[in-house]
């Protein structure tokens, strides 16, 4: 049975774009041992002959014309953005 | 009493004759909210002025061309965007969202001539079963106001049970329209992976989430599916085939349908309750010459596992999307862009949507991508196959849509994976991308079971038919909660 670490947690945490304290790891790291043990069953199936589903619907390739239609409006976006200067989202100083 | 143990029929011929309004009907909605919510707490949020404005509209259209839902109140689940009007999916992250557009669900419910009045509570993100998770407030069984409704679309079930609107919308992505049907003693239809449209839904598990109906009978779930099904350019997923008029599936002839019944579905872990309430529901079909006999999914103990790695994994590449910056929560104080990111996500998201995300990329991650991801679409391929091997003989499949009736408030959100277990009756259906419906079977101290009838894709008609005709053989869903007279 695997044993998630506190800094394995805080690694997928970091992919995961989450800011985490060393308590949460570990509060974190022990659900994801339990998970982690409940999907364990899984290897006792034989798959070695099985194509694995990615999707319900056997679709392919499905296209539509390409026609220009009216854009979400950009005043009516910006309402939902927290800052923004003459149409353009602020974020924090990146260089 | 309410309007709204009417039927959709019933409603149409009041307002057909004159005898309400849409504008009655709607403050009927309104007032029964008022009387009943601060118990239930179903809505999030209620939009009176727009529903009433919108109403008088509505009552000024001629009779003629009137559809079979027109004028009539609706609530749809809180992770359904509607332009101007916040949309949260329960989450803190979401708290003060405003969409600029309307789901595709919504344009056609606004063809219909449905009338809006307020969004429904959820487990955030769509991750839970009792709706506890709901960043904002817990919502209440009508059945016992101690139990919860289900989840994760249990504002919608509260709602339709406690008689405030006559339908909801809910989404189901493993069992979250269902399960809540079945807890609070309504009908709750999964459609097919594709039947309708995804656009304007804030996605969970894009290859499962399913948008569906929950309504207090048979009859009008089948009309509401009708008007929100279909193609739809902006969800390339939809199914170009033709929707029916699944009204007219409801004949009342089942004579000669053949129904399989899954010992997986009987067994461990199913409480005597539910497994005899689906025995007297076998006898009741018996009686209307339909014939049922028991087999087999073999995989079904794997399903569970198979849904959670494949669900959060899809979560983990969904929620991505919520960075703080275009909209949604944002931290403050911080000092550079990534610190932007994380502590906006840290402080926007719940402890169990960060533990999906935590085990989606876990799941994703290189070193367990063969044996925890492949292998969950590997076995998810058998559990696909299970179902079309059965269907080749058999015209539904029969089971409870869950193992017990519901739980106390409080009672299981400690135990996770006591909760994941129970969604084996559920969570294969999504798997498969199979339609299924929940129509109540009976009661146990007082709180409903729901009887499972699964189809083949699309053949939700089958389906609305069979679930008509034991629905008009019993008398469950005439039933209405303690509370329906505001005891």
């Amino acid at each position: 049975m695997t044993q998630l670490t506190i800094n394995e947690v805080k690694r997928h945490a970091g992919l995961a774009r989450l800011a985490m304290t060393d308590a949460e790891a570990e509060m974190f790291a022990g659900q994801l041992d339990d998970i982690i043990g409940f999907a364990n069953v899984l290897q006792e199936v034989d798959t070695d002959q099985i194509a694995p589903m990615t999707h319900p619907l056997p679709l392919y390739n499905v296209l539509r014309k390409d026609i220009p239609t009216d854009a979400l409006d950009r005043e009516e976006m910006l309402e939902s953005v927290k800052e923004h200067e003459a149409g353009q989202i602020k974020v924090p100083t990146i260089i | 009493m309410t309007l709204f143990e009417k039927t959709a029929t019933e409603l149409q011929s009041l307002l057909h004759n004159r005898e309400i309004s849409v504008k009655e009907l709607t403050e009927e909605s309104l007032a029964r909210i008022e009387k009943m919510d601060g118990k239930v707490q179903a809505f999030l949020s209620t939009n009176g002025e727009q529903a009433l404005a919108k109403a008088e509209e509505l009552d000024k259209q001629p009779l003629e061309g009137r559809g079979p839902l027109f004028g009539l109140p609706i609530g749809l689940k809180d992770n359904i965007v509607t332009k101007g009007i916040v949309t949260t999916a329960a989450s803190k992250m979401l708290e003060d969202f405003v969409p600029v557009y309307d789901a595709t669900v919504v344009d056609k419910i606004n063809e219909a001539g449905l009338v809006t009045i307020g969004k429904l509570n959820m487990d955030e993100f769509g991750m839970g079963s009792t709706t506890e998770r709901s960043a904002f407030q817990t919502t209440h069984n009508p059945w016992n106001l101690d139990y919860v409704p289900g989840g994760s679309s249990g504002g919608s079930a509260a709602a339709v049970a406690a008689g405030e609107v006559a339908f909801a919308l809910g989404s189901d992505t493993g069992g979250s329209v269902r399960q809540p049907a079945a807890f609070c003693g309504v009908v709750g239809m999964k459609p097919t992976y594709g039947r309708v449209s995804r656009s304007g839904l804030v996605a969970f598990a894009s290859s499962m989430d399913q948008i569906g109906p929950i309504t207090r009978n048979v009859e009008d779930n089948a009309l509401l599916l009708s008007a929100i099904a279909g193609l739809d350019p902006k969800d390339s997923s939809t199914s170009p085939q033709a929707v029916p008029d699944f009204r007219a599936a409801l004949t009342g002839d089942i004579k000669g349908l053949k129904i399989g019944v899954p010992a997986e579905y009987l067994g461990e872990g199913i409480s005597p309750e539910a497994r005899n309430a689906v025995m007297e529901a076998l006898k009741v079909l018996e009686s209307l010459g339909a014939e049922w006999e028991e087999v087999s999914l073999p995989h079904s103990k794997y399903a569970s596992p198979v849904y959670y790695a494949i669900s959060s994994s899809e979560a983990s590449s969904n929620l991505a999307r919520f960075d703080g910056i275009r909209y949604g929560y944002r931290a403050e104080g911080v000092k550079n862009l990534e610190e932007l990111y994380s502590r906006s996500r840290s402080e926007g998201f719940g402890d169990e949507v960060k533990k999906r995300i935590l085990f989606g990329m876990y799941t994703l991650g290189a070193a367990h991508h063969e044996d925890l991801y492949v292998k969950s679409q590997k076995v998810r391929t058998l559990i696909a196959q299970d179902f079309a091997t059965l269907f080749e003989k058999y015209d539904v499949i029969i089971g409870p849509s869950s193992a017990t009736t519901a739980y106390k408030i409080g009672g299981k959100i400690h135990d996770p994976l006591a909760l994941y277990a129970n969604d084996v009756l559920t969570v294969p259906i999504n798997l498969a991308g199979i339609p299924a419906i929940s129509v109540p079977c009976g009661f146990s101290d007082g709180l409903p079971l729901g009887l499972q009838i699964i189809g083949k894709h699309y053949d939700e008609a089958t389906l609305y038919k069979v679930a008509h005709a034991y629905e008009q053989a019993t008398d469950f869903h005439t039933q209405t909660p303690v509370i329906w007279e505001g005891k």
